[in-house]
């Protein structure tokens, strides 16, 4: 549909490059504190426990559990009005850190099981979180 | 040093509370000002200090060339959203404390209706540098607006702690009712539980009718020394404890350790303090409330309820003007206006001073007012009148 709506882009910075990188290549990936190993997401110039500015990058499993989410019944931005309703999830990774996502499949509910990776579309990427078996 | 009782709010000031204005945000910043100024029986050379918040509209050097004011001696940003009037209130009592200055103006407009199509909330945070991290990762997703940031935090305390949408909706009818009784108000059509339950879903758990007000209009007050407030136009309504406190992971909402609880609960134990009362004291409460779930929340981070029991707390009625906590007796940022919570400030003061007409609290001596914004920075002022 070539009168489509753009999504908002996803525009890299210097400290999240590697994060958008990954995420191309369908990986999750986390920064990871070069000193103390403390992981933290989304990218930050330091690490906030020991202030060092070392980073190297993890890959997360995707796995994890609902922490809370939300049924969006209306669009704030026009892009998204042919999705409506869409549901917007809030995962704790099993690596110790939070990540929004969009949902796929029944009724979410709060330490739900799930497994998330990033599924292309038109102009990006979205991370999709979805439940799976214990 | 204490800034309790060091600082009275001598001055108030509004404009009609409108959509679709035709006066320009200055104006409508100006226009409050002028009131608020005159309202403390002071003329608009005498203000020494100026707060304008958001700069949305005018910066303090616009009001030195508007006002002449011929020795500004102090000035401040503080950029948190609808947490920074509140936020002000603390910066205005250090300086007229200090003796840095005299009276602070702390003052507001703004006139969305102007705006560009597209500058409604889901598109202005995006031009906010607070919200990079949301403009990065979770705009391109569909999580836009505060209405989507919020819902979460208000799903997983309905999850935890059984908080119900009739809940919700007390807050609500309560803030309706009290729009109602007030002649500056944008809604003004009583609403029930049911209206409220009916309302067309926005961003599940939040209704239309759990979300605050897009409208036009301005508002100001003049913060004094409390010495020099002695000789102004009103009874004294002394700042007894201000104070103000910020979420961990700001800016990454999702990266909080508990979502469900923001910066306004390290900030009210030191407020409460400084004043020397306790939540049971407290006989008025203007709280702010962009979503009807704040305003329950916020009331368990001020320590009014345990965590978990905003919801009971504000059950039965409560809130209402007849109920043992009348709260957002104007109306709030749900049914009398959005100006950043400046209305709520202004409401207090006048329930303090006994002129809030119809919706005067009974013998009201002690209120507190709380700010809140960028999605979890929290700011609360305990008042007390002379």
């Amino acid at each position: 549909m070539s009168d489509a709506i753009a999504r908002p882009p996803q525009v890299p910075t210097a400290l999240s490059r590697a994060y958008w990188e990954g995420a191309a290549r369908g990986r999750l990936l986390i920064q990871r504190c070069g000193a103390c190993g403390k992981l933290r997401h989304y990218p930050r110039l330091l690490c906030d426990a020991c202030h060092a500015d070392a980073v190297d990058w993890v890959e997360a499993s995707g796995r994890g559990s609902v922490h809370s989410w939300t049924v969006c019944h209306h669009a704030f931005h026009p892009s998204f009005r042919d999705e409506l309703p869409y549901t917007l999830v809030t995962v704790d990774l099993e690596e110790g850190v939070r990540a929004l996502g969009r949902w796929r499949g029944p009724a979410p509910a709060i330490g739900m099981p799930v497994r998330g990776a990033f599924v292309a579309r038109a102009g990006g990427v979205d991370l999709v979180f979805a439940p799976v078996d214990n | 040093m204490s800034l309790a009782n060091r600082s009275c709010v001598t001055g108030i000031g509004e404009t009609a509370y409108t959509r679709g204005a035709t006066a320009t945000a200055f104006e409508l910043q100006i226009e409050a000002s002028k009131k608020a100024i005159v309202d403390a029986g002071l003329t608009p050379k005498d203000i020494d200090g100026v707060i304008p918040i958001g700069i949305v509209s005018g910066t303090a050097d616009d009001f030195i060339e508007n006002f002449g004011i011929p020795d500004l001696r102090f000035s401040a940003v503080v950029p948190h959203g609808g947490a920074s009037p509140a936020m002000a209130l603390q910066a205005a009592a250090m300086a007229v404390a200090s003796g840095a200055c005299g009276h602070v103006l702390i003052t507001f407009g703004r006139n969305i209706s102007a705006m560009a199509h597209g500058n409604k909330a889901g598109a202005r945070i995006h031009n906010m540098p607070q919200f990079h991290y949301v403009t990065e990762f979770e705009h391109p997703m569909g999580a836009s607006a505060p209405a989507q940031l919020y819902a979460p935090m208000a799903r997983r305390h309905m999850e935890l702690y059984g908080t119900t949408v009739e809940q919700f909706g007390e807050v609500a009818v309560a803030c309706r009712e009290h729009a109602i009784l007030n002649g500056n108000a944008v809604m003004r059509k009583p609403i029930t539980l049911e209206d409220h339950r009916n309302s067309r879903m926005i961003a599940d758990p939040f209704r239309l009718l759990d979300c605050s007000l897009e409208s036009d209009g301005g508002a100001a007050v003049v913060v004094s020394a409390a010495e020099r407030a002695a000789d102004l136009r009103h009874r004294r309504v002394f700042i007894a404890g201000v104070a103000a406190g910020h979420p961990d992971s700001p800016g990454s909402i999702t990266q909080r350790p508990d979502i469900t609880s923001l910066g306004l609960a390290k900030a009210a134990p030191r407020a409460f303090r400084m004043a020397g009362v306790t939540p049971a004291d407290i006989d008025v409460a203007e709280v702010y409330d962009c979503f009807t779930y704040a305003v329950i929340r916020q009331f368990e981070d001020m320590g009014f309820c345990a965590k978990g029991e905003g919801g009971p707390f504000v059950s039965g009625g409560r809130l209402r003007l007849t109920g043992a906590l009348p709260t957002n007796t104007h109306g709030g940022l749900l049914s009398q206006a959005h100006v950043w919570g400046l209305n709520h400030i202004v409401e207090l003061v006048r329930q303090l001073r006994g002129d809030a007409g119809a919706a005067q609290v009974a013998g009201a001596e002690l209120g507190v007012v709380t700010g809140y914004g960028d999605m979890g920075d929290g700011a609360l002022a305990i008042m007390r009148r002379e």
